[in-house]
């Protein structure tokens, strides 16, 4: 029976579409209380009185926690250390549970009601007074380096967290720049996005005082992590009488990987009241907690000589962090960017430089993507750009400098000048299949009439590789990771020959329970009602290191292979008892044992049924079917493709119409089409929305002015096309599946292709270069600002 | 204080008390336990809490429970009868139109009021009619063509 590459139906469908869904709010548990977190409206002040006891005395209302109470446990800790260019250790400032002495950014937790009901939780909320003396915030990083600027955190001098490079030598990048024929210059916001996954945050704590364990349900990409760090870093508590369960989880996009203080908080206190605490995020709590993506101020510099051939690259970038320091924020915007900036090319100079920045606003991190959309975006602005300067077609600029073809089996992997080394690539064809799709021959003429005609139509380019399938865990322990980055799967065989499978990945909306079940029924050939998958609860799992990074099918579905492989194994050792032939001769296809050149066989469910009733049975054997393993990768994976949008301009109010989306990604091999187009679909539906509608505003006190769904623009039905995508398959060399990864790569590719996309529209009007989003008002008065008729 | 209401939920009528304050999704989730209608905001934005008054698609995070009082809902978990999908579910579950599932119900109650008024929608007239409901995970286009599932489906 064949299933991997087939786009069957997913299996976790049904629960979702009958409303039997279990997400963590969900949860009712015996004697459970409600929280409700007083947060800070000011984005820096000192704390002077908090008073609570108005609130204490309300009925219902069971324990309120402020700041003090927690004052001596530790605060959740950073999973990254990236340290100064001089050595100096990185700036690392504790994250408490609650704050008792200053506010750092808008929405800091100050106080925790606990009470029997929600409602009684907000009605005691509203009694506390907190007596705040504000001080003015640090907010725009440019600002906030400078001398003199308000401190985030006293002991950060100039608010700098680490500052670090990459590449080749920095005279030899300046001087090959200098030589350049041309030099194309963009300084750029690349702008912080919300990833508001619609499933608000949620987070159940329960202390059972009879068997002294205690229970976190949480809404996490990463249950075995926040286990870890909890019981390791945060309360010190014993791992094992720990478990942390992640039931469905209503999307994450990287924002429900990180440890959040509301999971400690909750597991802590349900021990001090000894009752189930929950608590759930309202969605403007989600705003201002929510880990936030991307944020970079950046000046980049592209060099080329007169054929078209990029010469070098300097990038200079400052990253925000926000008031803390999330889990994985120090990586992502340099070893997740700056190590992607050669993109697919053959670029020979890169040097990038990353100043990390603490400011008064929500802690940043990864967000879809993480550090290679924005390197990426960076990257593929400049191409365009300088091929509308140097007056040559954007898509053959690109062709002349790809990196040539190379499969990592015959032709090694591509060695970077930004510490890389790509694992297979061809990235000639997904362009080439991009321009057909979109018929651009035709296109340029059509947008030759459309100008004619008054009309601004644009077409926009992007090509990219990214790094995913994170991780090898030597290599990123030597980059500065406090984990290893393997993934683990348990392929347990019953008697009958049905089969568990546990991994330590963690589906969010991936489809985990249909892929990974395609991958075990295809290679025991067994039907796929057979197989079941088991993941987000750290007491059936033995460990994990979740999902994010597109790293769940390369690295926990080769782990999950490692497994099937034992299993067969085993079971050729048994099957050659049972036919009594030497091992060599059997061997194993569709879902039988069969000695080879003859009929004489055995199947799945005897062999099964024989391990666990082993009457007769090989010398020596131990009984049962039961494997589990841990994946290592070798290396990251590497996905590509080129992507190409079409958008309508109209001139009266400056609205972007995206007329057309194409996508053609390279991911690998793949075992269900229909998930992965559906990634690349969402991915790309998030790109476009910070290309044309998304962006965190901050105002200078540090509110956020957008912090609610009616003002934070997202993308809605209305505003996205069909998505045309396709693919090529160029297979992973270093993994057994071949595999490598798609969750991530619609974002990455679609960003710059929108922006590009409009940038050419507005060519006429001599404009190149608009920040995002790309809202009509930006564009609009941009063009009113423009001398040139049109 | 609370309040006398009798509520039909999916054919079965709920006589009760509620706290005057109660939002209709509350009452839902919390009253009777039916979680499949799911809270995704706090400013009537996200859709993710749709259900079906009197017919009708309605944001059940915008009304109070007594403001339901003699009336019908119908949540998600009354759309499959004897365990098999609605052909608006079976759309979905077709075309891949959910993917964490989060937003899934307010997207099928939603889809349910449109066939009911419009049974052959135009791809735009779907857009259209979804501009209340965010999805983050699909980028739309699979619920689109999961409605046009449906639609087909029911009407040939
Ligand atoms: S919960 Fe968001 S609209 Fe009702
Ligand atoms: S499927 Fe996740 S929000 Fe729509």
């Amino acid at each position: 029976m064949t299933f991997i590459g087939k786009s069957v139906k997913r299996v976790e469908d049904k629960r979702f579409l009958t409303g039997k869904g279990r997400y963590t709010d969900d949860i009712k548990l015996p004697g459970m209380t409600h929280a409700v977190i007083i947060r800070s409206p000011h984005a820096h002040a000192r704390i002077l009185n908090v008073n609570t006891s108005k609130a204490e005395a309300l009925p219902g209302v069971v324990k309120i926690f402020t700041g003090k109470d927690v004052a001596e446990l530790n605060g959740v800790p950073c999973g990254w250390q990236v340290d100064f260019k001089n050595g100096d250790t990185m700036k690392e400032p504790p994250h408490k549970l609650m704050v008792a002495d200053k506010t750092r950014h808008v929405g800091d937790a100050v106080a925790m009601i606990i009470a029997e009901t929600y409602a009684i939780a907000k009605d005691a909320a509203d009694m506390v007074v907190v007596d705040y003396d504000e001080m003015k915030a640090a907010i725009n990083m440019r600002e906030a380096i400078k001398p003199g600027a308000p401190l985030v955190h006293d002991d950060v001098p100039n608010n700098i967290c680490f500052d670090w490079e990459l590449g080749s030598d920095k005279a030899e990048v300046d001087a090959a720049m200098a030589a350049s024929h041309h030099v194309t210059t963009l300084e750029f916001i690349n702008q912080r996005v919300i990833p508001n996954a619609i499933e608000p945050r949620s987070a159940i704590g329960h202390y059972d005082t009879a068997n002294d364990r205690y229970t976190l349900y949480t809404s996490s990409q990463n249950p075995h992590l926040i286990r870890l760090l909890l019981c390791a870093f945060v309360l010190g508590l014993p791992e094992h009488r720990v478990r942390v369960v992640s039931p469905d989880v209503g999307g994450g996009f990287g924002s429900k990987i990180f440890h959040y203080t509301e999971e400690a908080l909750v597991v802590w206190a349900s021990n001090q009241i000894k009752r189930p605490i929950k608590w759930t995020a309202e969605r403007r709590e989600s705003f201002m907690t929510d880990a936030h993506g991307r944020d970079h101020v950046t000046k980049a510099e592209m060099g080329f000589d007169a054929d078209g051939k990029m010469t070098a690259l300097r990038v200079k970038t400052l990253a925000n962090m926000g008031a803390y320091l999330s889990t994985f924020a120090p990586c992502v915007p340099t070893w997740l960017h700056g190590t992607l900036l050669q993109g697919l090319y053959t670029t020979p100079k890169v040097h990038v430089d990353v100043t990390a920045v603490f400011t008064h606003t929500t802690a940043v991190d990864a967000y879809r993507g993480a550090g290679r959309p924005e390197a990426t975006y960076l990257l593929e602005r400049l191409i365009d750009t300088a091929a509308l300067e140097m007056k040559m077609d954007p898509a053959e600029l690109r062709y002349k400098n790809f990196i040539p073809a190379f499969d990592g089996v015959k032709q090694e992997g591509y060695t970077t000048q930004v510490a890389l080394q790509y694992d297979s690539g061809n990235y000639e064809p997904v362009l080439k299949r991009a321009l057909e799709m979109v018929g651009y021959a035709d296109f340029r003429k059509e947008q030759e009439q459309a100008r004619k005609d008054g009309r601004l139509l644009g077409i926009g380019f992007s090509t990219y590789v990214e790094a995913c399938g994170i991780a090898p865990s030597a290599v990123v322990g030597a980059l500065g990771a406090r984990a290893g980055l393997f993934e683990s799967a348990h392929v347990r065989v019953q008697p009958t020959g049905k089969v568990s499978v546990y991994t330590g990945a963690h589906s969010h909306g991936q489809g985990h329970e249909t892929t990974f079940a395609q991958i075990v029924a295809d290679k025991f050939g067994i039907p796929l009602e057979d197989v079941i998958l088991e993941h987000g609860d750290s007491d059936s799992v033995a460990f994990g290191m979740g999902t994010y990074g597109s790293r769940s099918l390369a690295v926990g579905g080769s782990a999950i292979v490692k497994s099937i492989e034992k299993v067969i194994e085993k079971g050729t050792k048994i099957a050659a008892h049972l036919l009594e032939a030497a091992e060599t001769d059997i061997e194993f296809a569709e879902g039988k044992w069969t000695v080879k050149g003859s009929d004489k066989s055995v199947g799945f469910g005897d062999v099964s049924l024989t391990a666990y009733v082993p009457h007769n049975y090989p010398e020596g054997l131990e009984p049962g079917l039961d494997f589990s393993s841990f994946y290592d990768p070798a290396n990251f994976t590497y996905p590509f493709g080129a992507h190409i949008a079409v958008v309508e301009i109209d001139k009266e109010t400056g609205k972007v119409d995206l007329k057309r989306f194409v996508a053609v990604d390279d991911v690998g091999n793949v075992i269900n089409p229909m998930i992965v187009d559906g990634q690349i679909h969402g991915g790309v539906a998030q790109g476009i929305g910070q290309a044309l509608f998304e962006g965190a505003i901050y105002d200078e006190d540090g509110q956020l002015v957008n912090g609610t769904y009616m003002d934070y623009t997202m993308p809605r039905a209305d505003d996205l096309p069909m998505f045309e995508v396709d693919r090529t398959v160029t297979p992973c060399p270093h993994n057994p599946l071949g595999v490598k990864g798609a969750g991530e790569a619609g974002c990455i590719g679609s960003t710059p292709a929108v922006a590009n996309a409009v940038m050419d529209a507005l060519s006429p009007y001599g404009i190149f270069d608009l920040e995002m989003p790309l809202t009509p008002e930006r564009v609009w008065t941009a063009m009113q600002n423009s001398d040139a008729v049109v | 204080m609370k309040i006398p209401v009798t509520i039909t939920v999916n054919g079965k009528k709920h006589e009760t008390e509620v706290e005057p304050r109660t939002l209709l999704v509350h009452f839902l989730r919390e009253n009777l336990a039916m979680t499949g209608t799911h809270v995704g905001c706090d400013t009537s934005s996200c859709g993710a809490c749709t259900v079906l008054l009197d017919g009708k698609a309605l944001k059940s995070c915008t009304m109070l429970a007594i403001q339901a009082d003699g009336r019908e809902v119908t949540t998600i978990e009354g759309m499959a009868q004897d365990d098999k999908l609605h052909p608006i579910q079976q759309g979905f579950h077709e075309k891949h139109g959910l993917q964490c599932g989060f937003c899934t119900p307010g997207m099928v109650m939603t889809a349910a009021d449109l066939l009911a008024n419009n049974p052959k929608p135009s791809e735009t007239e779907i857009r259209h009619a979804l501009e209340g409901n965010f999805c983050r995970c699909t980028g739309y286009h699979n619920i689109v063509e999961s409605i046009q599932h449906a639609a087909h489906a029911m009407n040939g």
